[in-house]
């Protein structure tokens, strides 16, 4: 490969990008212009420089003219740097010979003025190719990737995600927060648009991630804290006491009946709260692992010490339960990370004027699925708190979604779910069901199909956020019912609605310690508090932190089918990754001129990615190059000036501010 | 400490004069120093901002700006309207440039950021919060003779500058009520609109708002209403003849100002707490609070 | 029976543009149309539109229909839409400015009381710097509709009877200087 030796010779290539620059910037001038720059020995323009024949004239120009130093004049190197780097290298040059400069995004997209987005241009381009001169040859280093991923999340998309890199042979250790894996989906009754029983197709796929070889799961426990980089993760995981053993228990449950509680007084959280349960409990018949937990905070013999633990008797010589478990703590090292930490629903209480928490008789989504669940809390028998059953019910849309005041994204899957509540309600109950939309949304497969079907089924479709739910009544008819106030907008006129039951059709939104994941796994978050995807089209299950991908809710609302896919585009993501063994790095690191180091450790406190080790034995800091993400931190704290960062010296950085500054 | 300034506008000088009388002798009962803004002007409410925004908060601007250069911190407003605009021009003046030079220009130069040192206070918010319930509950002299009472909000106190209470459903005044030994119903229409000036210019329709109030405060076992709002008491209080004549089973009730319930149980003079001065529950009243009892009235 | 089409050279989308750019108005072209004001708006029963369709209306630029409608007036400025509504539109503040054009373009209902009492309470204002209910009230009967005075003698009566309204017209003391102020005309 040539070097940096020898006369700069630069080639300067201008991208109309269709119309998207050519519209604006006037590309033929700023070819011209270009051509006259110092150092310029090409200088050309082409309709898309991307193109295989855009690049070949890089790779030709680069042989046949001897360049040694390439501008490319296109879109953010977010999307091409590495297109260009590569047809470089096919021209026999180091890669990081090349400047790309912004003029679509950073100027053709953001101005209107066709005179000055050009002066815009020019100046930039002016500025790479002072820039480019300064320029040396670097390498990318290469690290390996262990065979083994962590998947953070035990609901419909962690264990999909698990079950698909088990079954490609790598060894999975799947963590869940709660006692079971199953997450929402288990709560579910059936799933739109094809009315499959939830739990059907979901406990085969869980017990699967019990008896698969390749997995490790530990249920009850969190993470705690991840160390390392890509390929390389040194993960810890706390595994809280359920004071039930795992590897003893054979999943009899006796010790439930046997609990001195005779009767069940705790509100019981997969059912929410319309069951109870005793303080040692199953979360469901199904669940899996098949062992019971034991709740501290409501357990007689951890409140007062005082219990006859006539659970730990009925459990007998199988010594399963053991009330002096302590916190594990588990060490692994994984060379990948999913994540699939799920959402929570909208907390209904932040609507007031919906009356959640106030009326007994109006309800959440979540808690309808459990109670049209056959195994649910009334057997599937659809019981009013009040007592008896509904004759009508109103479903209200959009409770904490598309709202400026709580949330105010569409949450996706609220109006399939809502048609398919009305439909299951309707048929438990034979009531009048109303739906209270601002918009119906079913852009599905089969979607469409199941709105016309529940429009067959004479349910009431109202265009119109409701505004409020009273027990105030204006007529005999209202009375003693829960009255719904909406404006009818396609009727055009506000009507009052008596009914017995409302649901609130509660939105998605990230979950409460979302901030605190993020953070833990050095990844970000969207303006609404789901983490971000690398590239909304182009890396939808990546992370800006290499080897970290998502699945699921967690990246934002979506429904079971695209829950699935995700995870097992995050899965194929990370098997690429895995099977590859290994990654190169970018090269555009800091790195420390020991000479001049004085070890005052400013860089080591300021260093985002714990990339920065202190040589004792030297008295300097050492950067770790696969760890450092090149963000330049250390690089500006750095009180004598002897930390530099490769593509980012002080010669180029200032030969790019002359080049902007000297006016042409 | 600092006096409060208290701004009367209109209506507490007219149909609110019970309010004026009430709340004056509440402030005196607790020892908090209140002195009418010298010189003051209407706040313009509702009708003035339909005709000409910008000259509308150039008179509550003058208002604010005359409190601040007397050097107070706290404006009083107990009227909701009144309350609600000179909230709504502190808002405005710094929202909106164009609004903005309109009042400095009137103003004065520089002077545009005297109008947001003043704090404009609703007297439930100043009870509820300076004062506090601790404070007024130990002061209670008197027990309620009276049943229960239906808390009613109105508007414009409560939205949309609320201070803290929650909009859908405030609790500042129903707490006040508690501390001072009265029961008040579960209201769910507490912060439904009267219809303000409806009664007067459609009376159909205004009177209808309130019948809807009134019948539901009934239905709820309220045997009076509380309100914060000359407007509202006198819209819920003036029809209620009319509505009787209308309707069997209309119950009559008198509709109090917060400050008069206080007032009663703190040991005020009866005489100056102007409930005398309702149309409507008059027969309640003289019966709750006959002349001989309010003398010697039962001191817990 | 009323034909009822609407040419698009009816509309007129630069007077909605202009409307938008009014203090509270910024929201207009935001709107979901979800009808949460009309729905939360206590006298939306009574209206020719309700809150929502005049939304329509004005961000489509159908002035005379939005500046000529009852609705506008009807509204009682108690904020229950603007804090309810999911977009965050100052509805109310929409109200004012469109009694505003209204008045302005002399479109209003005329035999409709209510912009009458406005007008007449403004007056008040301006000349005595405080307003003087029953005057203002009584104007407004008169000039909107007289008949309205049989139904207030019963109040009225009830009023004066326990000293609450006052016949003598009050002024404020600074009332020069407050007419000075008002005067002043808003610079551009």
């Amino acid at each position: 490969m040539s070097e940096s030796n020898g006369t700069v010779r630069i080639g300067v290539y201008v991208c109309h990008c269709g119309t998207n620059i050519a519209g604006i910037v006037d590309v033929k001038a700023l070819t011209h212009y270009a051509a006259g720059l110092p150092n310029v020995a090409v200088s050309r323009d082409y309709k898309y420089m991307c193109s295989d024949p855009g690049q070949d004239l890089i790779r030709q120009d680069i042989r046949d003219q001897h360049l040694n130093r390439i501008v490319v004049a296109s879109c953010s190197p977010h999307l091409h740097e590495a297109t260009f780097r590569n047809a470089t290298r096919a021209g026999g040059l180091n890669p990081f010979f090349v400047q790309m400069v912004n003029i679509r995004e950073h100027d053709s997209w953001v101005h209107t003025n066709h005179a000055e987005a050009t002066l815009k241009a020019l100046d930039m381009v002016r500025a790479a190719v002072r820039r480019v001169a300064h320029h040396e040859a670097l390498e990318k280093a290469r690290v390996s990737i262990r065979p083994e991923a962590l998947v953070v999340g035990g609901g419909i998309a962690g264990i999909h995600a698990a079950l698909t890199m088990a079954n490609a042979g790598k060894h999975v250790y799947l963590v869940e927060r709660e006692p079971t894996i199953g997450g929402h989906m288990a709560q579910f009754d059936k799933t739109f648009p094809t009315l499959d029983c939830s739990a059907c197709i979901l406990t085969p796929k869980m017990s699967a991630v019990k008896n698969h070889p390749n997995i490790t799961l530990w249920t009850y426990s969190d993470v705690t804290a991840i160390e390392g980089y890509v390929g390389n993760y040194n993960v810890t995981i706390t595994r809280r006491p359920r004071y039930v053993r795992e590897d003893l228990c054979v999943g009899c449950l006796e010790c439930l009946e046997g609990c001195v509680y005779k009767q069940a007084k705790v509100p019981d959280e997969f059912n929410m709260g319309l069951s109870k349960r005793r303080p040692i409990y199953i979360p469901f018949p199904q669940a899996v692992p098949q062992t019971p937990v034991i709740d501290p905070e409501t357990c007689i013999q951890f409140k007062s010490g005082k219990c006859k633990k006539t659970c730990i008797e009925v459990c007998g010589d199988r010594h399963a339960i053991d009330l002096y478990m302590e916190p594990r703590t588990e060490h692994i090292e994984v060379g990948t990370v999913v994540l699939a930490t799920g959402f929570q629903t909208y907390d209904a209480r932040r609507s007031p004027y919906y009356g959640y928490g106030t009326y007994p008789n109006v309800y959440t989504a979540l808690e309808i699925e459990r109670l049209v669940n056959a195994s649910g809390p009334t057997g599937g028998e659809v019981v009013l708190r009040t007592g008896g059953h509904p004759k009508s019910v109103g479903i209200i849309h959009c409770v904490g979604s598309r709202d400026e005041n709580t949330n105010r994204w569409c949450s996706r899957v609220c109006c399939m779910y809502s048609l398919k509540l009305a439909h299951l309600l309707k048929e438990h109950t034979g009531a009048e069901v109303f739906n209270f939309y601002i918009d119906m949304r079913t852009p599905g497969k089969g979607f469409e199909e199941f709105y016309q079907k529940l429009l067959s089924e004479r349910v009431h479709f109202i265009r119109g956020r409701v505004a409020e739910v009273t027990d105030a009544s204006l007529h005999s008819s209202e009375e003693g019912r829960l009255v719904i106030r909406v404006e009818d907008t396609l009727a055009g006129f506000v009507r009052r609605i008596p009914v017995d039951m409302v649901v609130l059709a509660t939105g998605l939104e990230p979950r409460a310690d979302a901030q605190e994941v993020r953070r833990l796994f050095n990844i970000t978050c969207s303006n609404e508090g789901f983490f971000l995807e690398r590239h909304p089209k182009l890396a939808p299950v990546q992370t800006f932190t290499d080897g970290i991908f998502l699945a699921g809710c967690c990246q934002g609302p979506k429904d079971i089918p695209d829950t699935v896919a995700q995870a097992g585009a995050a899965a194929a993501e990370a098997l690429a990754l895995m099977d590859a063994g290994c990654v190169e790095t970018e090269p555009n690191t800091a790195y420390v001129m020991e000479e001049a180091c004085c070890g005052c450790k400013t860089c080591i406190s300021v260093c985002p990615y714990h990339a920065i080790s202190f040589v004792d034995e030297k008295q300097v800091s050492a950067i770790n190059p696969v760890l450092c993400k090149g963000c330049g931190t250390c690089v500006a704290a750095c009180p004598s000036a002897t930390i530099r960062q490769h593509l980012f010296e002080d010669e180029q950085i200032f030969a790019e501010i002359e080049g902007i500054l000297e006016y042409a | 400490m600092a006096a409060y300034c208290y701004y009367p506008g209109c209506s507490l000088r007219g149909t609110g004069i019970a309010y004026e009388e009430s709340l004056l002798a509440v402030f005196k009962l607790l020892h908090l120093p209140i002195e009418e803004l010298r010189d003051w002007n209407c706040c313009g409410a509702t009708s003035y901002m339909s005709i000409d925004e910008g000259s509308a908060c150039v008179l509550s601007a003058r208002n604010l700006a005359l409190a601040r250069q007397l050097h107070y911190r706290d404006i009083v407003a107990p009227c909701s309207a009144c309350y609600l605009v000179l909230r709504k021009t502190q808002d405005y003046v710094q929202r909106y440039p164009r609004i903005g030079r309109r009042v400095e220009e009137s103003l004065g130069a520089g002077r545009l950021h005297v109008l947001n040192e003043v704090r404009v206070r609703h007297p439930l918010e100043v009870l509820h919060t300076d004062v506090g319930l601790a404070k007024i509950k130990a002061r209670v002299l008197r027990q309620w003779p009276g049943g229960k009472v239906a808390c009613y909000y109105g508007c414009q106190m409560v939205r949309p500058y609320a201070d803290g209470d929650p909009d859908h459903n405030p609790v500042r005044m129903d707490e006040l009520m508690h501390a001072a030994g009265v029961s008040t119903v579960d209201f769910p229409l507490k912060t439904r609109c009267c219809g303000g000036t409806l009664t007067g210019t459609m009376p159909p329709v205004g009177i209808r708002l309130n019948e809807i109030l009134l019948a539901e405060a009934h239905h709820r076992g309220a045997e009076a209403m509380v309100t914060v709002c000359p407007l509202c008491q006198y819209n819920l209080d003036a029809y209620q003849s009319e509505l009787r004549h209308r309707s069997k089973t209309f119950a009559e009730m008198p509709v109090f100002f917060f400050t008069q319930v206080l007032g009663w149980a703190l040991g005020g003079d009866p005489a100056r707490l102007g409930l005398k001065r309702a149309i409507s529950g008059r027969r309640q009243i003289a019966q709750w609070f006959p002349k001989q009892r309010a003398e010697a009235a039962a001191h817990v | 029976m009323e034909r009822r089409l609407k040419l698009q050279k009816e509309a007129e989308p630069e007077w909605a543009r202009r409307i938008s750019e009014h203090p509270g108005c910024e929201g207009i072209f935001s709107c979901l149309q979800c009808g949460a004001c009309s729905g939360t708006c206590p006298l939306s029963i009574y209206m020719d539109f309700g809150p929502r369709r005049i939304i329509a209306l004005v961000r489509e630029g159908f002035r005379t229909a939005a500046l000529s409608s009852e609705t506008i007036w009807l509204c009682a400025s108690c904020y229950a839409c603007a804090v309810h509504c999911p977009r965050q539109i100052h509805v109310t503040d929409i109200m004012y400015t469109l009694k505003r054009e209204a008045i302005e373009a002399k479109l209003y209902p005329r035999r409709l009381p209510i912009p009458v009492l406005a007008q007449e309470f403004y007056r008040a204002v301006r000349s005595r710097g405080k307003n003087a209910e029953f005057w203002v009230v009584l104007r407004m009967a008169v000039k909107s509709n007289p008949l309205i005075l049989l139904s207030m003698i019963h109040t009225g009566w009830a009023l004066l009877r326990t000293g609450r309204l006052s016949l003598h017209s009050e002024h404020a003391d600074g009332i020069a200087e407050i007419k000075r102020y008002l005067d002043m005309r808003e610079v551009a």
